[in-house]
């Protein structure tokens, strides 16, 4: 007993002042948000080329889009580009409500929007949510769980994974969704109580990721559900995930 | 050579594919088993299935200790041949697999059901069941009560007590095998690295030794040494974590609450070598993406100093309180000649007292150059299993300070030519789960004519159903955590 108040003494406390202090530091290395420099752009399109996955097309304007729910962050556009017209910034506010905002172009703001007003007046202040692997490789679903750890401290927002879909305002998905998963994702929604909301977390769950077009996976979430909140990312950052439902509820801006 | 030896290689050393002994199925058998009782391992046996015509080609890998030296063999089979696993039980979850991805039957396996369910319907198959008054079944999952894959897990129960656990897997199979077929190209990468993905490093890792074994491209001292360094930081991570997972399934919150929060630094220090915390973008074919400065050094050794003051006061709190202690002791034996006859690895091989681990059998990289002492316990059970991530995490702590200290000089990257046309190549690597094996061919053209991929998950899964016989119902999530396999690294 007395050996472990000795070591709760010695871990200290350390849950992070964030959202109402600073955010965690993040690497320097860290990839986050792209940036597409207008008005530069030749039309070598090396930077699509270099795509593993097809995230990038060319807009009206000949400046590429970068669909970041296709992304894995793998910076091999960067790399690709000589003129120096894609840069990936450390802006880790990556998540949105519509899937066409995770598209960045040469005119996109620093983050889009992601608050849901129905989901902030619903669940602002309780948000409980079953989380659903659906073909997930244990990345995206282990930063989401880092949330409940004391470092993060998710519940104190309110928010929290429980086990039972029945006692669950939504799903929090990951994963291309494997044919395999379908299912058993379809069935865990249907026992959501109504009203609901979806979170694809991952490049996998918004479009597949690096799985995209293979025929045992759906290319996502979106296929077989509504989805209301996309966190980019391969997978995202913690900050990422948590920026997103801090958003999506209203609770940060 | 003759048809009863096996081709020789080595880790990660190019053969030709035609090299390989072509032997009748009964000498395969025989050589197969006499090997594995002599005491090597069935590291993979898998089957290629001929283009337009009916039957195929079965390939063993032998991993055998105290040689330095991996066995090759081969046997041409028509739609059926005698099965393997009543003579060599390790092949059991191998011959499974062969018959469901190649439609080639092992005729007289005792348990021939599909492991993945492709194009299947998923979870639908002849479940073992008991009968008998005051018998019952329970059936959990695919969807789990935690943040975890999804798997279903049958248990035939008496009152309390588990006469068996049947495991039904095959939820996340993405297809992987079938899509890195005709590669590489520019997602061959990403493949690998989800393919589980708390084991990027691990599988990366093996994906470009065979790469460079077969693209002719010798890696510089310092990428092999960042690269191990990123394996050793993985191994803390996952080691901590479970440690942590392990304390929460006892009910002893403090270690819990601590480990959950140390894994997270040390994913952090993953992030400081490469911008992700699962090590994404880091290992490359020819090298590494990000090189270390000796700032970023001093930062490291920073974070690890005191990540490992926490770790160790967390877990010792744990491995001092006498009421885990009670729950850890005797729970989920797996004995040692039972891990031996299912061909377990790593961890869980470990601990019943299994002295292999590939970085010293088959030691590759940095490994060559620098020992890694094997840690082993001898009870086989849960607390073995905690313990033995324990004597490793303390191991990783002292090589990742050492070489952090003092990186060899070196490019990060060197070039990787064409591959080689119409070769194999075997790489195997320590992940923190235990050996993963990567076998490779290439066609004509030097592209992949296939690409096998073992993650350790694949041997150990019934090890675990072996390891709930007689255990209480309600210790599976304890046994479980004990063992924490992949899912997607099974499913593919």
């Amino acid at each position: 007993m007395l050996g472990i108040l000795k070591s709760r003494l010695r871990q200290k406390h350390r849950t992070m002042l964030y959202p109402k202090g600073p955010a965690p530091q993040l690497p320097e290395r860290f990839v986050g948000r792209p940036t597409v420099a207008a008005n530069k752009c030749g039309d070598c399109n090396v930077c699509a080329a270099a795509c593993p996955v097809g995230a990038i097309t060319k807009g009206p304007d000949g400046c590429p889009r970068i669909d970041t729910g296709k992304c894995l962050f793998c910076g091999a556009c960067e790399r690709s580009c000589e003129g120096g017209i894609i840069k990936f910034t450390s802006e880790y506010r990556l998540a949105a409500a519509s899937r066409d905002d995770l598209v960045v172009g040469p005119d996109s703001p620093r983050y889009m929007p992601a608050r849901n007003d129905l989901a902030a007046r619903l669940f602002g202040k309780s948000l409980k949510l079953r989380q659903v692997s659906a073909g997930g490789c244990n990345a995206c679903e282990a930063d989401s769980n880092v949330l409940c750890t004391l470092a993060w401290d998710l519940g104190r927002f309110g928010i929290d994974f429980v086990a039972s879909p029945r006692h669950a305002d939504g799903l929090l998905i990951t994963g291309p969704v494997t044919r395999n998963m379908a299912l058993a994702l379809r069935k865990t929604y249907d026992a959501v109580p109504q009203p609901r909301i979806v979170i694809a977390v991952g490049s996998c769950a918004i479009s597949g990721g690096p799985f995209a077009g293979l025929k045992e996976q759906n290319n996502g979430a979106a296929g077989i559900l509504p989805v209301d909140l996309f966190i980019p990312g391969c997978p995202p950052h913690p900050l990422t995930i948590l920026d997103g439902l801090l958003r999506f509820l209203g609770r940060v801006e | 050579m003759s048809a009863e030896h096996p081709a020789i290689i080595r880790n990660a050393q190019v053969a030709d594919l035609e090299a390989c002994p072509c032997m009748s199925a009964g000498d395969f058998r025989q050589t197969l088993c006499a090997r594995v009782s002599a005491g090597a391992r069935l590291s993979a046996l898998f089957a290629r299935r001929k283009a337009g015509e009916s039957g195929g080609r079965l390939y063993a890998v032998l991993a055998m200790p105290g040689s330095n030296n991996l066995g090759l063999l081969c046997c041409d089979v028509g739609d059926s041949y005698p099965s393997i696993t009543g003579d060599c039980p390790a092949a059991h979850w191998f011959e499974r697999e062969i018959a469901e991805r190649a439609g080639i039957r092992p005729e007289g396996h005792p348990w021939l059901k599909p492991v993945r369910f492709a194009g299947k319907d998923v979870g639908l198959t002849d479940f073992y069941r008991m009968d008998g008054n005051e018998v019952h079944e329970v059936a959990v999952g695919p969807v789990h009560a935690g943040v975890i894959e999804p798997g279903h897990f049958r248990f035939q129960c008496h009152g309390e007590t588990v006469h068996h656990l049947e495991i039904s897997l095959g939820y996340q199979h993405r297809g992987i095998e079938d899509a890195l077929i005709g590669g590489p190209d520019a997602r061959t990468i990403h493949y690998i690295e989800p393919l589980a993905g708390d084991t990027t490093i691990g599988h990366a890792t093996a994906y470009a030794m065979a790469i460079e074994a077969l693209g002719g491209s010798r890696p510089s001292a310092r990428a092999h040494a960042i690269r191990a360094i990123a394996a050793e930081l993985e191994r803390l991570a996952n080691h901590i974590g479970d440690l942590g997972a392990l304390a929460g399934d006892v009910g002893f919150l403090p270690t819990m609450s601590y480990c959950g929060r140390i894994r997270g630094d040390v994913l952090n220090c993953t992030g400081v070598l490469c911008g992700n915390r699962f090590g994404r973008r880091l290992v490359v074919p020819g090298g590494i993406m990000h090189d270390l400065d000796e700032r970023l050094c001093k930062d490291l050794l920073d974070r690890l100093e005191s990540i490992e003051r926490d770790a160790t006061d967390a877990i010792e709190l744990m491995f001092n309180a006498p009421s885990v202690l009670a729950r850890f002791e005797g729970a989920g034996t797996v004995s040692h000649e039972l891990a031996n006859q299912l061909g377990l690895v790593g961890v869980a091989a470990r601990a019943s007292d299994i002295e292999y681990d590939v970085r010293r059998e088959f030691p590759y990289g940095i490994y060559q150059f620098t020992q890694m002492p094997i840690c082993t316990w001898s009870t086989g059970d849960c607390f073995a299993r905690a313990y033995v991530r324990w004597l490793e995490a303390k191991q990783s702590f002292a090589f990742v300070r050492e070489h952090l200290r003092s990186l060899p000089a070196g490019a990060t990257r060197q070039g990787v030519g064409e591959l080689a046309a119409g070769k194999i190549v075997v790489a195997l690597v320590e992940g923190w789960r235990g050996e993963i094996c990567h076998v490779v061919g290439t066609d004509q053209s030097g592209r992949f004519a296939f690409y096998k991929i073992v993650d350790p998950s694949f041997h150990n899964w019934f090890g675990l159903a072996m390891a709930l016989r007689e255990q209480q119902i309600s210790d599976f999530p304890l046994c479980n955590k004990s063992f924490n396999l992949s899912y997607c690294g099974h499913d593919l």
